[in-house]
């Protein structure tokens, strides 16, 4: 079967992950990886694994882009360089997942609103966060039952999972992260809280979602929101579990989440990882499966 | 023959007393220190000579959350109130990255703090560079702060300092927030911080009296290079608080420390001001002590008793388990989490609900 061929940019823990990812899939097949440094572990490893590369940048792959028909690139580079790059890319048609938390283009967390993105055939679709990722389906599961005045949210990540661009960046994790919580998730007002844990052995990514509801929660239906949310993100997270609650107190609804990746690239405990390669992957298979039934067509946006 | 252990001669020495009762204080008062209190109480400490006043919601800049309990006043409230009526005395805030953010310590800067202490968790510095060169930029007394330092050794504590001094930070703290430290493993660790730094970056020291070392141990980093070292006037902090401002004042005057403090102000302060504010007698404990004793955070203290209380679970349980799970400062969600764990296993709650 025909696959529509995707360049990664960016050959940290998140390029290479997707690799293992988009080499699953069904529809998507990774042709290119991107990186800025020739002698880096993370472009030799692509290499390895059967991929072209670049130590030039984006630019760098550009002059390969309508030869080797790249329709999907994936940027997890950093927020202050996406812009560029896809400006670059979608002049040539090219769809991007941004990675990074530049959120340029419409915030994306697929059980929630993939499906929307799809039909407005977007050119740039971003993945908010690994918390956002892990976070916004519950926060969204309570706001569909009733309204969400406030939606605060607590990240746990293993600091071995935490690469060198987040830690440098950990205010904009902050703000596009608070920020989805609010126009994803459906609540009022959000606020976002990351904590890196160095425990050995690591810990496994937790998550605790606090929601104020307005007015009384409605326990029975936010109990079954909140548990068909968790099986809808099981389908491309299979490790993401309940570990606690739903707890209601007062207006407050709580939920313990923990995240267990698949060990693709990093061991099971880098769950940060997972949720966000393969929400991305998810995202992308979701525009190629489009791409192939031929029911939408990329095109090239106007130079500005 | 006997010999007598002799004190170390500190004679000479200054140092820079940065008083936490209205940060740390904070968290030994559930947030709810109102406007008009913290100005008197700042105003006292001002009058008492003492130079650093640190003024926020326990956990910092952004710390007004679920997570962490809404203060009585946002921070911007607080400091506009306090920083005005200081006469000698600069407005310091806590700005842990991960919570706070460069938006809210300009917002901070605005309103008049003047020095902020950048605290990261000791193994994760590199997650301040943002925020140590802001307040650079914006011209604060910059300082970077390593938390609960007990759980890693004295070099690679000492790399973790030099990274925040790369990022700007004039000062680097070593912060025995479980109050676990005994004397000898502060001494190790200052000592490293000292050979590792550039000669004109300061070094401090934050205790907490957990396990009643809160002098001891600041003496001890004065002996190997301390010129900044955090107290709590009245011992006003989280766990077992922290160093009692005034007993460490009247401890300096012993040795001939400068200080620059009044010490009777301060007792005065102390007994007429602070004992009154408590809400609960701020001491070694029964709780407070096993947080010292199993080196865990000392902001989980009060948690851990009200969530214990929910679930039928003694704090002291919650409190081992949490540092068993090695759970850091931020983690105060995992306290409900633990606590919850521990009462189904010992079947007082229902196993959770099944789709």
């Amino acid at each position: 079967m025909k696959k529509i061929k995707c360049a990664l940019i960016g050959s940290g823990n998140i390029g290479t992950d997707l690799i293992y990812k988009l080499k699953r899939s069904a529809v998507l097949e990774p042709v290119w990886m991107v990186g800025i440094d020739a002698a880096s572990e993370g472009l030799a490893r692509a290499r390895d694994m059967g991929l072209k590369t670049t130590a030039e940048g984006v630019d760098g792959l550009l002059p390969h882009v309508r030869s080797d028909g790249i329709q999907i690139a994936f940027d997890a580079t950093s927020a202050y360089v996406h812009a560029e790059n896809s400006r670059k890319l979608n002049e040539l048609g090219v769809m991007m997942v941004d990675l990074t938390p530049a959120a340029i283009g419409p915030l994306c967390v697929p059980p929630v609103n993939l499906r929307q993105h799809a039909d407005k055939l977007e050119m740039n679709v971003n993945m908010i966060s690994c918390a956002g990722q892990a976070t916004i389906p519950i926060v969204h599961a309570v706001s569909r039952v009733q309204p969400v005045d406030y939606a605060e949210i607590v990240a746990s990540l293993a600091s071995k999972s935490i690469g060198p661009g987040t830690r440098a960046n950990l205010d904009e994790f902050t703000y596009t992260t608070s920020d989805a919580l609010v126009r994803v998730g459906g609540a009022k007002r959000g606020k976002a809280l990351a904590i890196i844990n160095p425990a050995e052995p690591p810990m496994i990514m937790r998550n605790t979602i606090n929601c104020l509801t307005e007015g009384e929660p409605q326990q029975a239906r936010i109990i079954d929101s909140v548990l068909s949310m968790i099986e809808e993100v099981q389908k491309y997270v299979p490790g993401y579990q309940l570990v606690n609650g739903p707890v209601f107190d007062g207006r407050r609804v709580s939920v313990f989440m923990k995240v267990a990746g698949l060990g693709d690239y990093l061991p099971t405990y880098a769950g940060n990882l997972d949720i966000m390669t393969a929400a991305a992957c998810r995202t992308a298979e979701m525009f190629a499966e489009e791409i192939l039934a031929g029911t939408i067509q990329l095109r090239a946006t106007e130079a500005a | 023959m006997s010999t007598t252990r002799q004190e170390p001669d500190l004679r000479g020495r200054k140092v820079l007393l940065h008083d936490m009762c209205l940060r740390d204080g904070m968290h030994a008062k559930r947030e709810q220190i109102p406007v008009e209190q913290m100005v008197k109480v700042a105003t006292a400490l001002d009058e008492a000579g003492v130079p650093l006043i640190q003024v926020t919601h326990g956990a910092g800049l952004g710390g007004n959350s679920l997570q962490h309990g809404f203060a009585l006043a946002s921070n911007e409230a607080y400091l506009s109130a306090v920083a005005p009526k200081m006469k000698q005395a600069k407005v310091s805030v806590l700005l842990i990255p991960g919570l706070g953010t460069m938006r809210e310590l300009q917002s901070a800067y605005d309103c008049g703090a003047r020095a902020v202490t950048v605290a990261t968790h000791c193994t994760e510095a590199d997650t301040s560079p943002q925020h140590i060169a802001y307040a650079r930029k914006l011209g604060m007394d910059t300082t970077g702060f390593l938390m609960m330092a007990h759980l890693n050794d004295p070099v690679n504590l000492a790399q973790q300092g030099k990274l925040m001094e790369s990022y700007g930070a004039m000062t680097v703290y070593v912060v025995d927030s479980a109050g676990y430290m005994l004397p000898g493993d502060v001494t190790a660790r200052m000592k490293a911080l000292r050979d590792a730094l550039k000669p004109e970056t300061e070094i401090g020291f934050h205790g907490h009296h957990n396990l009643g070392m809160g002098i001891a141990n600041s003496l001890a980093a004065i002996e190997e290079g301390a010129t900044r070292i955090d107290a709590s006037v009245g011992g006003l902090g989280a766990g077992a608080g922290n160093t009692p401002t005034e007993v460490f004042v009247a401890v300096c005057d012993r040795m001939d420390i400068t200080t620059g403090c009044d010490l009777f102000k301060l007792m005065d302060m102390t007994q007429e001001i602070i004992f009154p504010m408590m809400d609960h007698i701020v001491r070694v404990d029964r709780a407070s002590l096993t947080l010292g004793y199993a080196g865990v955070y000392s902001t989980f203290l009060l948690h851990a008793e009200r969530l214990g209380k929910k679930y039928g679970i003694p704090a002291r349980d919650i409190l081992v388990e949490l540092g068993r799970k090695k759970m850091i400062g931020g983690q105060e969600d995992m306290i409900e989490d633990t606590a919850l764990n521990l009462a189904k296993e010992r079947g007082l709650l229902p196993t959770p609900k099944a789709a």
